[in-house]
């Protein structure tokens, strides 16, 4: 029994560590870049930045919210709310209705529309030919970013498992107190799906929020998202190699453009996660 | 079915003859149908929306994979004007004077998911293994949510730090983080510009993508192994077996079902490398590095001229078409084999 208690305790021990250190290297980069985006230019460039901010300015932070580099940053930062709002509305919209249709028992051709959605998760047409079907049909300015992309079949499943195992006897219920189709979605369905409703909006607003390749090969300049501007950032700090008149190194703008794209993930993330570990168990695995 | 019947005019025989034709009416399925979609007209009408999407942006696009079997290699005429090739595309990519350039791009996809699947399968697994172990629940749920968090970090910040922690420096600059470090260590010679070299892409997508996604994988074998019942670990611990043995003869055979429709799914997703993270690691590293980086979803986008040069939109679609119908049937495959092992499937 002795010997036992010892195995049990080491293992114990051995994954408080190992937890704890793979956390920390999660947090770690996002600290870092904070000390970056706040550490003075020599302290940078001479690569003294380890953990802690050295030499704390805030230049870089201001220069890019309101200095002379605010302006496109502005600009790709409320195109990205934009397209994050509007897209995850649309997508959800589509995907919630889709779900409902397809949990009803009664729907016609319901085996055949289902096999229509599935097959898209099975096959896509390829890069090339989806890419000359956008230029087609004009998906090239905003609203074409918004009602092109975004409705995945895999979470309309999520979300059809989910109504499917909502009991028959309380839409029953709402059926013979004289609800209609939309009311039972609305009143009953939604309600008591809200984890995998939470879990479907978190996935198409990440997916709009962080949306990169496609955004850039269609829209043009004043249109693109963060993440295209916020690549160019990068890009041109680790190209920059002439000393630059500003007060501050390129590194640290380029850190701070990345710290304020995450911010929104991080301030919602704590409300969501709670409802995505379930979401995700219930959903995923069609029994 | 109470109509008014229309008396004046007909004879009593043609009256019983309309009777019956309309009953074999309602008998047709096509009648029935129409009648229950006229009925709950309203589930119909949510459907519409998704129907046109996936009929104008997954259907529609098939339509151009013509594109392969045609000469075409620009935008300026329409698909339909161009010539018919037959496979001349498919023999030229594979068989053609740049043939090792298609074949280096499928073996390097092949390499990047092995290795990804061989080293990141395993990690989510043990990182499930420890949450269940930490038994202050605060603790636990603080560190579980934290460990998602990467996967919520879009690619291009991750490429971007990932970027400016290894960069080899300048004239201006000092190295990275990580490349003074790896310099400090040795293994690197000082001032490496490591995502241009070949040798390092493998290893610093692979790592990068497990510290990505180990975490948020993790969420699923977590919920396995808390659905064992505590019950037989008593028993288990009574009989004298060691915590290694629980796991090998109670955790493993619980996560059982689990781990074998992860792994299946994991195989049958072995051809799609998502090529954003690629593209974003290697834009502006030099041609050096595509030998052990390029794989067929970015050989593909540059081959079309989508992200650089010259467009070649037929070879580039039968490349496309090549790898999409591979990659259908592994995935057709793993979910059949999936429903066979454990009548568990994700469609």
């Amino acid at each position: 029994m002795k010997r036992l208690d010892r195995t049990e305790l080491l293992f114990t021990i051995l994954s408080y560590v190992l937890v704890t250190l793979f956390v920390l290297s999660t947090l770690y980069p996002f600290i870092y870049a904070i000390s970056m985006a706040i550490s003075g230019e020599d302290a940078i460039t001479m690569g003294r930045v380890v953990l802690w901010p050295v030499d704390v300015q805030f230049d870089a932070v201001a220069a890019l919210i309101i200095g002379d580099r605010a302006k496109s940053f502005w600009i790709s930062y409320t195109n990205t709310l934009f397209y994050t709002f509007y897209g995850t509305i649309f997508s959800m919209v589509l995907s919630v209705f889709a779900a409902y249709a397809l949990s009803r028992t009664k729907l016609v051709f319901k085996r055949q529309i289902g096999f229509l959605i599935v097959f898209t998760m099975w096959f896509s047409a390829g890069l090339i030919p989806t890419y000359l079907n956008y230029q087609d049909l004009f998906v090239n300015n905003r609203w074409g970013i918004i009602y092109g992309f975004g409705v995945q079949a895999f979470n309309i499943l999520l979300l059809r498992n989910y109504f499917n195992g909502i009991s028959k006897e309380i839409e029953e219920a709402a059926v013979i107190d004289g609800a209609n189709h939309f009311q039972i979605l609305t009143k009953v369905f939604l309600p008591m799906s809200k984890s995998a409703i939470a879990t479907v909006t978190l996935f198409y607003a990440l997916n709009r929020w962080n949306g990169y390749f496609w955004n850039r090969m269609l829209v043009q300049g004043t249109e693109h998202p963060l993440q295209v501007v916020l690549q160019g950032i990068a890009e041109g700090a680790q190209n920059t190699d002439v000393v630059t008149n500003y007060p501050y190194s390129e590194y640290s703008l380029a850190y701070a453009a990345i710290i304020m794209s995450i911010i929104p993930i991080v301030v919602v993330y704590p409300y969501l996660q709670k409802y995505f570990a379930r979401g995700v168990n219930v959903g995923g695995v069609k029994e | 079915m109470s109509e008014p019947k229309p008396t004046v005019g007909f004879t009593e025989n043609e009256l019983r003859h309309r009777e019956e034709l309309l009953d074999e009416m309602e008998r047709t399925r096509w009648h029935r149908y129409f009648r229950q979609i006229k009925k709950d007209w309203p589930i119909y009408a949510m459907l519409v929306p998704v129907i046109v999407f996936f009929f104008l942006f997954r259907y529609r696009p098939i339509g151009g994979i013509l594109v392969a079997f045609k000469n075409y290699d620009n935008y300026a005429i329409t698909i339909g004007e161009s010539d018919f090739y037959g496979l001349y595309a498919f023999r030229y990519i594979m068989f053609g004077p740049q043939a090792d350039r298609f074949w280096q791009a499928f073996r390097n996809t092949f390499t990047l998911s092995t290795y990804g699947l061989f080293f990141g399968f395993p990690v989510p697994i043990v990182l499930a293994l420890m949450f269940s172990e930490i038994k202050n629940e605060a603790y636990r749920s603080v560190t579980q949510i934290l460990s998602y968090l990467p996967k919520f970090i879009s690619s291009v910040v991750i490429t971007s730090i990932i970027a400016l922690m290894l960069s080899g420096g300048n004239i201006t600059q000092a190295p990275g983080l990580l490349n003074a470090l790896f310099t400090k260590f040795g293994w690197i010679e000082a001032g490496t510009p490591m995502l241009s070299e070949p040798e390092y892409f493998r290893s610093i997508y692979i790592i990068s993508g497990i510290w990505e996604g180990a975490g948020y994988g993790s969420i699923v074998y977590f919920a396995a192994i808390m659905a064992i019942s505590p019950t037989n670990y008593e028993a288990a611990r009574i009989d004298g077996a060691s915590k290694l043995a629980q796991i090998r003869y109670i955790t493993l055979p619980g996560m059982a079902p689990t781990l074998t429709i992860m792994l299946i799914l994991r195989i049958g997703e072995i051809l799609n490398v998502g090529y954003e993270k690629v593209i974003l690691l290697t834009m502006n590293r030099g041609a050096n590095v595509l030998s052990t980086a390029e794989v067929i979803s970015t050989y593909v986008l540059s081959l079309g001229g989508l992200t650089q040069g010259a467009s070649q939109l037929n070879f580039a679609a039968a490349a496309d078409l090549f790898n999409s119908l591979i990659a259908m049937f592994l995935v057709l495959g793993a979910n059949f084999i999936s429903r066979r092992v454990s009548e568990t499937s994700l469609f």
